[in-house]
C-alpha cells in the first residue's frame, strides 16, 4: 500500500507540473520530493485536464448582478492533494507545537478537524511546510473543482432581471433553501466515502477552506471584463464543499441568521495540496486564473 | 420514595383543593345553559398551527356566540436548532407557541383544555384576555387522563397571551418549556386607525418568541435528557442566571426561513401578531416598517404609525400591520441582533411584486473607489 503510493507519487512527479492555467508558468523546474516522513498524511494525485468552471465572486453585467460565466480551465500537470481531510489529532499536534492557534472545543481526534478558519489553515500548512521540507498550501478554488470531479456543484442562479434586482435576490433565496440540509456532527474520515480521484469526503459535512479570495467583477454589455473592472478582497476567501460560499478568514463557526440567507456550511475544515515544484508564489495564486478565463472567452 | 414524577404531580392535590368548581355538574353538562348564554349560537374552531391562523371574520355583522376550542397538551421531545439540539417541550396542541385563537369583542370563549394520560405532568391555562381565577389557571389545572372546559367572556379587543401556570417554580418552567400562546380578541366591527377608518389585512402570520434556557455540560455542550422531569434541576439553574441559550421563533432556529419563509405579495396587507410570554423584545421589519402598530396589543388604543421598531413586553402580544411596497427578501427580527443571529430570533419574509425605482434604485454598483478620491 505504502510502496504503491510512493511509486505513483515519484511517477506524477516525474511528468507533472501542478499549476492550473494554459499559460506555462516560467521558472517551474522539477524538484524530487523529500521522502515522506510520520506526519505526512497521504496525498493522492489528481490527473492533468480540462473541466467547466464557474468562476468564483460577485459577477454584475452592465451594473446588474448576473451569474459568472462558465468557462473552461484546465490542470496542466497532476495535482497532488491530501487524500483526506486534516484530522483534529494532525491539527492538534500543530497547536502543541505552537504553530497553529487553538480553536475551542476538542474534538476526537482520529475525525476531521473542524471550527478552523482560513487563517488558522494556512498557519497549519506553513507549519507542515517547514516541518517537512515541503511546500503545502490550501488548493486554489479552480483545484479544488478538478479534485472534487463529479461533485463539485454549479452554484448558477439562471435569474437575472434587467430592472429588478429582487428577482434575482428571490430565486437565489429559493435555490439556497432548496439546499438539503445537513446536521453538523463529524463523521469519522471516510465516512462520505471516496469521490473517483479517491479522495475521502468531498463535499460531505465539513466544508473546505481554498485560497482563493472574493472577487468582484463587472462585465460589459458583451459579457467581457477587463481587468480595471474587478476587485478583490482576500479578506474574505471561497468555503468549497456541497455548495460555495464566501467567509471572512478569521471565522471558524459560519451561521446564518438576520440578513444573511440560505444553508450556511455546516463546519469548516480543510485540506492540502502540496506543490511537488518550485513556482513563484505570485504566478499560482490568481494570475493563472484570470488568465484561463480570459484565455477561454477567446 | 418521593419520585420526581410524584414530586411534579404532587402540585395537583393542592390546586385541585384551591378549584371551585363543581366537577360532577361540569363534567355531565360541560355546555352553558344559564340565562341568555343557552340561546347564543355556538361556533366550533379547528385550530391551526403558527404562523397560520384559522379562517375568520375581520369585522363581523352576527351577534356574540360562545367559540368553542380545543388544546391538546402535549409533551415531547423537538429539536431547537441546525445543530440538531434535542430540547424536551412542553405544548399546546403540539406546536410552539400554541395556535392563535380568535373571537370578536362580547364572544364567549370555551376552552376544553386536554391532559391525555401520556403526559407526565399536570398542566393549566392563564388567559391574559379572561377576568378572574388567576386567567382561569385556578379552574383548570388537568392531570394526565384528564380534561377541563372553562369559559370566559372576552371583554377586552386586543391580542394576549395565554400560557401554562401550574404552581410555583413550574410557572416559569412550563412557560420557557413552550406552554404560551396568544388570543385575539377582534372589535366586532374590525380594526381602525387613530381616525377610525377600517384597516383590513389580506394575511395574518402569528409569530411566538421563546427565550430557551439549555443546560450544557463540562465541555460546553448541550445536554439531552429523556423526559421533561430529567431536564428540570439543570434547566430551573439556567433560567435563574437569566442568559438564555436560544432566542427563536416559533419553537426553533429557522421554523421561518428558508421553505419556511413567510409570504406576501407588494401592495398586500400584512398582520403580524408578536408574542413573547416571558421576556421583553423589539421586532423589527428589516427593509420595511410598521405601518400601524398597536406596540401594547390592546386595539381599544390608537395604532402607533410609521414605527422602526416596536417593544413587546415580556408576557404580552403585539400587533403590526404593514402593506409591503416592494419586492424582495425581508428579515424579521428581534432587533437584539446578538439575539436575531446568534441566538436565532430571525425569520424571512419572500415578497413578490414589481420592483419600485421610485422608493430605491442602485445608482452604482460595488466598484473600485476611482483613484482620484484615494489620494488626500
Amino acid at each position: 500500500m505504502r510502496h504503491a503510493l510512493k511509486i505513483k507519487l515519484a511517477a506524477a512527479a516525474a511528468v507533472a507540473a501542478v499549476a492550473v492555467g494554459p499559460i506555462a508558468l516560467g521558472q517551474a523546474r522539477l524538484a524530487a520530493p523529500p521522502p515522506q516522513s510520520a506526519v505526512e498524511p497521504r496525498f493522492v494525485l489528481v490527473a492533468p485536464g480540462e473541466r467547466p468552471y464557474r468562476a468564483a465572486g460577485e459577477f454584475t453585467r452592465e451594473g446588474r448582478p448576473v451569474d459568472a460565466p462558465l468557462v473552461t480551465v484546465r490542470l496542466r500537470g497532476s495535482l497532488a492533494v491530501m487524500q483526506r481531510q486534516v484530522t483534529a489529532g494532525e491539527y492538534a499536534v500543530c497547536v502543541a507545537e505552537g504553530a497553529c492557534p487553538a480553536t475551542g472545543i476538542a474534538s476526537d481526534p482520529a475525525r476531521p478537524a473542524v471550527k478552523v478558519s482560513w487563517r488558522d489553515a494556512t498557519a497549519y500548512a506553513r507549519w507542515l511546510s517547514a516541518k517537512t521540507g515541503r511546500r503545502y498550501r490550501l488548493p486554489t478554488d479552480e483545484e479544488w473543482a478538478f479534485a472534487a470531479g463529479t461533485r463539485w456543484r454549479d452554484d448558477a442562479v439562471a435569474v437575472s432581471d434587467t430592472n429588478d434586482p429582487a428577482r434575482r435576490w428571490l430565486a437565489r433565496y429559493d435555490a439556497e433553501a432548496a439546499r438539503e440540509e445537513i446536521d453538523k456532527e463529524v463523521r469519522p474520515v471516510g465516512a462520505f466515502g471516496v469521490n473517483e480521484n479517491g479522495l475521502a469526503d468531498i463535499a460531505g459535512n465539513v466544508w473546505e477552506w481554498t485560497d482563493t479570495c472574493f472577487r468582484r467583477v463587472r462585465l460589459d454589455a458583451a459579457g467581457r471584463e477587463s481587468v480595471a473592472s474587478e476587485s478583490f478582497n482576500c479578506g474574505v476567501r471561497v468555503v468549497a464543499g456541497r455548495h460555495r460560499t464566501y467567509m471572512s478568514d478569521f471565522v471558524r463557526d459560519p451561521r446564518s441568521g438576520g440578513c444573511a440567507f440560505g444553508v450556511p456550511p455546516s463546519n469548516l475544515g480543510f485540506r492540502l495540496v502540496r506543490d511537488d515544484e518550485e513556482m513563484p508564489i505570485a504566478s499560482r495564486m490568481v494570475a493563472p486564473i484570470l488568465r484561463a478565463l480570459r484565455a477561454d472567452r477567446g | 420514595m418521593l419520585t420526581r414524577r410524584s414530586a411534579l404531580m404532587g402540585a395537583t392535590a393542592a390546586a385541585a383543593a384551591m378549584a371551585f368548581a363543581d366537577r360532577a355538574d361540569a363534567a355531565a353538562e360541560p355546555v352553558a345553559k344559564a340565562g341568555a348564554l343557552r340561546n347564543l349560537p355556538r361556533h366550533k374552531v379547528e385550530l391551526v398551527a403558527p404562523p397560520f391562523a384559522h379562517p375568520h371574520e375581520q369585522a363581523t355583522k352576527y351577534g356574540p356566540r360562545i367559540v368553542e376550542f380545543t388544546l391538546t397538551i402535549q409533551e415531547k421531545q423537538v429539536v431547537i436548532d441546525e445543530d440538531g439540539t434535542k430540547f424536551q417541550a412542553m405544548t399546546f396542541n403540539g406546536s410552539m407557541p400554541g395556535p392563535l385563537m380568535i373571537v370578536h369583542e362580547g364572544d364567549y370563549v370555551e376552552l376544553t383544555l386536554v391532559n391525555p394520560p401520556s403526559n407526565m405532568m399536570p398542566h393549566n391555562i392563564d388567559f391574559h384576555s379572561a377576568t378572574g381565577a388567576l386567567g382561569g389557571a385556578a379552574l383548570t389545572l388537568v392531570n394526565p387522563g384528564e380534561q377541563a372546559v372553562l369559559r370566559w367572556k372576552a371583554t377586552r379587543p386586543g391580542v394576549f397571551v395565554y400560557h401554562c401556570a401550574p404552581e410555583g417554580s413550574m410557572i416559569p418552567w412550563h412557560v420557557v418549556s413552550g406552554m404560551h400562546g396568544a388570543v385575539m380578541v377582534l372589535p366586532r366591527d374590525g380594526l381602525k386607525d387613530a381616525a377610525g377608518r377600517p384597516l383590513r389585512y389580506d394575511r395574518i402570520y402569528y409569530i411566538g418568541e421563546h427565550d430557551l434556557y439549555v443546560p450544557r455540560d463540562e465541555n460546553g455542550r448541550f445536554k439531552t435528557y429523556e423526559s421533561a422531569a430529567e431536564s428540570y434541576p439543570d434547566t430551573l439553574e439556567v433560567m435563574r442566571k437569566l442568559i438564555p441559550s436560544h432566542v427563536v421563533f416559533n419553537g426553533r432556529v429557522g421554523a421561518l426561513t428558508g421553505k419556511n419563509a413567510l409570504t406576501a405579495k407588494v401592495g398586500e396587507t400584512v398582520l403580524i401578531i408578536h408574542s413573547q410570554a416571558n421576556r421583553d423584545t423589539r421586532p423589527h421589519l428589516i427593509g420595511g416598517h410598521g405601518d400601524y402598530v398597536w406596540e401594547t396589543g390592546k386595539f381599544s388604543n390608537p395604532p402607533q404609525v410609521d414605527l422602526e421598531t416596536w417593544f413587546v413586553r415580556g408576557g404580552s402580544a403585539g400587533a403590526a400591520l404593514y402593506t409591503f411596497r416592494q419586492p424582495g427578501v425581508y428579515a424579521y427580527v428581534n432587533h437584539n441582533l446578538i439575539e436575531a443571529v446568534e441566538l436565532g430570533a430571525t425569520a424571512h419574509f419572500k415578497v413578490e411584486g414589481e420592483w419600485d425605482d421610485d422608493l430605491m434604485r442602485q445608482i452604482a454598483p460595488p466598484q473600485p473607489i476611482p483613484a482620484g478620491r484615494l489620494q488626500g
